[in-house]
Order: C-alpha cells, then structure tokens, then sequence
C-alpha cells in the first residue's frame, strides 16, 4: 500500500515536521522579501529572446523548401515553443511573477501557445496536482488516468498496452495535456461524472486546437506560398520535437525510483510541515547546466517547484541549496540523478508495471511499511527540535 | 485595454491575430517599438524638467491606444516599475487638452515618504517606459462658465488648477472674475510662481495671491478667507490641496450654507454608477456571499474573509483584478458591464475584472 502516514514513513516526530515546515517557510519568506528588479529582468529577458527565436523560426520557414532552412525553422520554431510552454507558460500560470502586478505577465491572463485552454490546466495542474501532489485517486497525474505507474494501482490487462499508450503520449503529448481536466476516467467506465461540464470543457480545448491548429497548420504554410507542404511538415515537427521534449521533462518529475505515493488517509489533518515533506518525498530532481535547466522549465528543481511553485523559477538553484541542507539535516533524500538516469527509471517502471509483476510489487510495499532508511537512526534532528520548540 | 479602432483596421488586427494566437500581434511589435502596444497602456517619458525645489514636470508620450480626450483638471494613473514591481499613482494632468498635441504633462512633487513620487521626480531617464491609466475624474470646470470664480490651492495641489487656468488663458470667452490663492511654504517652493505672475499680468482681472505660509501662516477658513476673498460665498470654488485645508473648506462652505458651491479633488474614485447586486461566489475559496449594489467585489470579498489582493483601491493599479468566471459585474464609476460571454460564443469563458471599483450585476462568480 502507498504511503498512509508520512511521518511514520520518514521516522520523523511531530516536532520534527513543524520545525522542518518553519525552515521551508523561512526560505519562502527569504526569497518573497527580495524579489526585484533582476528578477524582472530575468523573465522579460527570457520572454524577449523567445519570440525573436519564434520569430526566427517563422522567418526561416519562408524558404522551407529549401532543407537547411526548414531545418532551422522546425529547430527554432520547437525551441521557442519549449520556452514559451515550460519556463514562461507553465511558471507565469502558476503566479510566480503576479508580485511584479503586470497584467500582461500573470497568471490571470496568460494563454500558452499549445492546445490546452490555460484554464483548465490551471485546474488539474496547480489545484488538483500540486495540491494532491502523489495521492492516489486525487492526483490524475499519477499516470494520466491511463498508465499504471506504481504497483499500489491494481493490474488490469489493458496495462499491457503501456509501452504503446506510452508512446502515443509521448507524440501527441500537447493534446493528452489538453484533454488533462477532462473525466477520462469517467469516459473510460462509460460513466462521467459531470455530462454538462464534460461537455463545456471539451468545447473549450476544441476551440483553442482550431486557433492553434488553425495557425500552424494553415495559416502559416498559406503564408508561404508554394512552399505550403514543407512549412506544414516543419511546423508539425516543431510541435512533435515540443511534445517529445516536455513529456521527457515532465515524466523526470514524479515516476523515477524513490518518488513515492500516498493514500488519500495522508491527506486528513494534514499539516503544513507533513505537506512540504510529501512533495519532497514526492518529486524527483535532475542535474544540469544553466541552460538545461532553462529548456525545462526549470523542472529539474521539481523538488523545489512542488515545495515553492509560486516562487519565480529563475530563483530555485539558490533555493535547492538551502534545501538540500535541510535534507541532509534531517536525514532526508533528496532525489537528484542525471537527466538520461532518470528518464530511464520513468521508463523502465512503466514497463514493468504493463505485467502485474508482483516481485516489483513485493518490493515497494517491502519499502513503503519499512519506511525510509536512515544512515544513522538516532540522528533524527528531533531531541534537538523538541529543545527548540520548548524555548 | 483596447481603444475603439476603425473596422478596416479592425478587420486587420483581427486577421494578424489568428497568426500571433495566443498572443496579440502587439506582443511582437512592441520588440520594435515598446509603445507599439495597445494591450496595456503604455507611454515613454519624453522629458523630466525640474521645477521648484523638489518637484519636476514630465512629459510622456502615450502609445497606442490611446485616445481619450481629457478636461482640464483630471488626473491620469501612472505605472512605474519600482524593483521590478509596476507602482501606481495617479497625477494631475496640468496642460489643458491638444496643446501638445497627444503629449501628456503631469507635475509631480516629491514627498519625503513618497517612494513612487520621489522615483518618478529623480530616478526615471527620458526613454523610460511606463504604464498609463485612462483620464479619470470630475475636478474640472462647467460649460458655460460661472461668473465668478475661486481657485484655492496649496502646495502641489496647483497642478490641476494649473490646466484650468491654463485652458482659460486661451480662451477668449474666459471668465474674468478670476480668483486663485495658492499657498506655499515659501517662494523657493512655490510651483508654477513664475508662470502664475505672467498670467496675472496677461489678465488684468483676474487676482491671484500667492501666500507663503512660513511667513504668512496657513489660510484658515472662514476667517482667514473671509480676509483674503471677502466674496467667496458667491463664487464657485475648485479647491486642491492637503485633506486638513479640504476639510476645512469643506466646513466654512456648509457652515455658510453654500455647501454645493465647492469642488473638491480628493484623487479617490467616484462612484456614480450603481449596480443590481447579487451572490458573490469566490470559486477558490469556496466563499458565498449576498452583496448588494454599491458595495465593491473587493469590499465583499474582504468582508467574507476572502484574502483579496488590492492595490490603489480607486481603479488605475491592476492589482485587484481577477478572473470572473461567470455572471457579470458593473464598473461602479460609469455604470459599464463586463459579463462573461455565452461559453459557446467565445474563445475564452472568463474574463478579468478590477474587484474594487465593480459591483455584482447579478450572481457571478470570482476566481479568488
């Protein structure tokens, strides 16, 4: 069974989580306080140099027939679509610049350049997934409502379809993301929840997949003239090399070994403390330069993001240090591996989990009750916390 | 924010969009040229001259966008960035309208304590560019003109007054009875002095006192006034300064029983419109509220212990606004109404609205 009581899990008291809590809100306040002008600088310097890369990318395509330039174009025009879904997007929509009060960069009014209607993700990536974040049956997230990424979700024959289903996520990655808020659950046992919603909401991604569609596919090789078929095939593969990319970034996030899942009885009485220390537990990191870890989103600080998703992204290096301190302090993993490293672990579990593999499922049970291994059991900062919360 | 737009260009800008989807062709054009946006107004700063001791008259070309036509004696809302963070404030027009064409011209005093005033005074470069909100405000004078007419103001609550007079001086049906009394602590920090003795000396019936208070002590209403503007009692009065010497006006004037005879610019919002009311639902809270038509969505908010972000609280900052999921609110300061459109109809089923200067029209719901 997945994890029930976080505590228990890591072997940490009760005074232990809220001493642990008091030190993440003591980064967050940090990091609040000194928000300014560089900052500001950081995310208008990225948005600037993306849509000159788009621009580019359009701009090469007008002599897409000729092979270096739609290669060029297909590059940049991918490369900018990165930018724009993961370190702008998807870090503007989670609020981590609404403090700069610019209506033109917040989470109020930004639409991201992919098929998924802003709002809904909005709904099922920062309510649903970063508020349930690893819970079984609350966050969809754990395998998209269609792959079984832990042993903790029964085996059902379908699963031996994973390597494939896996596969056509991985292609069409915009659109699973675009249908992410619907009742795909509910669709699949012919039972939806909520018709009317269902219905309203997949008129909302059909409208923003004509407009996207509509740009890319057709408008933009019209503009092109007679060279309308290779300006559509290197705008396809833009998106493919974007879909192929953030499915690669974002399956590092929480499916790599040592990510671990919760059962909805976690959730009662949660406190702020057992809340950070299940996104710690929950989310997995990856090594990289500066500009890697720009291409991502910065998600390879997925600890730090599910730990501080408001908190503007250009700022987790420096909070990742402060974390791993705390980490260390606490005697705490803290899940980090490089980027290929991970991705096969993502990898190799769902392939595994496509059989009901009841070793592998031995296993993690074997490690859910055991709980977290410690290096040293009496070193749990506890008698140390017990003092500090008595003065 | 966009202005009303012929329906060729319109149709343009309609067509330009399907290609810049989801972005505004704008959002490309402004990595030519920043103003080259209508989204948010937007303006550069073409000069900053400094005046008397502490303050400083900027001029600040509008972008796209915009085309208002203002009245001599309202403000604009003005957005600079201060550590990355857009501050608003709001400043008083001092030229009156089309003299400099779509040039804009505020005068603006540093306070001691003002961190947006003093920035804007001695931290911005020419070239810098801003955020501007729409002219806003009922200071300004009637047409026709009142026969006689008294201008009190002091301290940099001239500015206002300053386009009034500016626009009298070049009109030639002007009022001539004309009195304005400008009260500064002394000549080295009177705004506009020299510009206030060229116009006394171009309008020989006009009177205009400048009163230096360090010397002279403040004006004090009734009694004071009464020695200085025998007559006030019968003239239509625009009064502009500090609250305690508004406060005062404001009773000298209904103690004599001429309470209507006075205007006052208080740089608050007025609300002139009022709205229908309704349930208020704050989706992310799971808060409910009933509300009814004058109080504000922020107000309602507040009250229901919805943590309500607000800034200006008068409708220029931005800061309060949040997405409105359904239903519709009414713009309390003139009477417009924003509804979600038909989710059927539209590209988008929600819409962004200032919490603190609408009402409910009806049952709506607010993400917040």
């Amino acid at each position: 069974m997945a994890i029930s009581d976080i505590k228990e899990f890591a072997h940490l008291t009760e005074a232990d989580v809220e001493a642990l809590g008091e030190e993440f809100d003591a980064i967050r306040r940090d990091v609040e306080a000194s928000r300014g002008a560089a900052d500001e600088e950081y995310i208008r310097g990225i948005i600037k140099t993306q849509r000159r890369i788009e621009i580019a990318g359009r701009a090469a395509l007008f002599g897409s027939v000729v092979p270096p330039l739609w290669m060029a174009g297909a590059a940049l025009l991918g490369v900018a679509k990165i930018l724009e879904n993961m370190e702008i997007g998807h870090n503007v929509m989670h609020g981590q610049w609404d403090w700069m009060n610019d209506p033109e960069i917040h989470s109020a009014t930004w639409e991201w350049d992919n098929v998924c209607p802003a709002e809904q993700w909005k709904h099922s990536h920062n309510y649903l997934h970063h508020t349930y974040t690893n819970v079984l049956g609350k966050d969809k997230d754990v395998g998209y409502e269609i792959l079984r990424v832990t042993s903790d979700q029964k085996w059902h024959p379908v699963n031996l379809g994973q390597p494939v289903f896996n596969t056509l996520l991985m292609l069409l990655f915009q659109h699973g993301v675009a249908i992410h808020d619907l009742d795909i659950e509910g669709l699949l046992r012919r039972d939806i929840q909520d018709p009317e919603e269902f219905k309203a909401k997949l008129e909302q991604v059909g409208r923003k997949m004509r407009k996207q569609m509509g740009k890319d596919y057709i408008l933009f090789p019209l503009l092109t003239g007679p060279f309308f078929l290779t300006t559509l095939t290197a705008n396809m593969t833009a998106n493919l090399i974007r879909n192929v990319w953030s499915y690669a970034i974002i399956f590092c996030g929480h499916f790599p070994d040592g990510a671990e899942v919760f059962t909805e009885e976690q959730l009662e009485n949660e406190t702020q403390g057992e809340w950070y220390l299940r996104q710690l537990l929950g989310s997995a990191n990856f090594t990289g330069n500066r500009l890697m870890h720009v291409m991502s989103g910065s998600l390879g600080y997925q600890i730090e993001h599910h730990l501080f998703p408001d908190l503007p992204s250009n700022r987790y290096p420096e909070i990742a240090e402060r974390v791993k301190e705390i980490c260390a302090k606490y005697d705490l993993p803290y899940n980090i591996g490089p980027f290929p490293k991970q991705f096969w672990k993502s990898i190799r579990t769902i392939w595994r989990l496509a059989l009901p593999n009841k070793k592998f499922a031995a296993e993690q049970a074997a490690h859910e009750s055991e709980g977290l291994r410690r290096e040293n059991a009496s070193s749990t900062p506890s008698a140390e916390a017990d003092v500090r919360v008595a003065a | 924010m966009t202005a009303a737009l012929s329906p060729r260009v319109r149709r343009l800008r309609d067509l330009a969009t399907r290609l810049t989807t989801p972005l505004l062709p704008d959002d490309y054009l402004t990595l030519i040229n920043p103003l080259w946006s209508a989204r948010e107004l937007r303006g550069r700063i073409v000069s900053v001259t400094p005046e008397a001791e502490d303050a400083a008259t900027i001029v600040v070309e509008p972008g796209w966008g915009w085309d208002f036509p203002h009245a001599a004696g309202q403000y604009i809302g003005i957005g600079v960035q201060i550590d990355g963070r857009f501050v608003w404030r709001s400043y008083s027009l001092t030229t009156p309208p089309s003299r400099d064409g779509k040039r804009l011209v505020i005068t603006i005093r540093a306070m001691p304590d003002g961190f947006a005033s003093q920035h804007l005074v001695s931290g911005v470069a020419p070239g810098t560019v801003v955020r501007l909100a729409p002219p806003a405000g009922e200071f300004v004078l009637p047409d026709p003109l009142p026969e006689k007419v008294l201008f009190l103001t002091a301290g940099s609550g001239i500015t206002p007054v300053m386009a009034m007079l500016r626009s009298l001086d070049r009109r030639p049906d002007a009022a001539d009875d004309v009195v304005l009394v400008h009260s500064a602590p002394d000549a080295e920090r009177a705004l506009f002095a020299d510009e206030l003795d060229l116009l006394a000396r171009r309008h020989p019936s006009w009177r205009i006192v400048q009163r230096h208070t360090r010397a002279e002590g403040h004006l004090t209403a009734p009694a004071g006034l009464d020695e200085v503007v025998p007559d006030w009692r019968e003239r239509q009065t625009w009064a502009c300064g500090p609250t305690e010497m508004l406060d005062d006006a404001e009773k000298a004037f209904a103690d004599a029983g001429v309470a209507e005879s006075l205007h006052l610019e208080r740089f608050a919002a007025s609300f002139s419109g009022s709205a229908e009311g309704g349930t208020i639902t704050f989706a992310r809270s799971g808060r409910t509220v009933e509300s009814d038509g004058a109080t504000t969505v922020l107000q309602a908010g507040e009250q229901a212990g919805v943590p309500m972000p607000f800034g200006c609280r008068m409708g220029i900052c931005h800061t309060c606004v949040a997405p409105l999921r359904s239903g519709a609110v009414r713009d309390l300061r003139d009477g417009s109404e924003h509804r979600v459109r038909d989710s059927a109809a539209s590209d988008s089923s929600s819409i962004t609205v200032q919490t603190c200067i609408t009402a409910a029209a009806g049952d709506c719901t607010v993400d917040l």
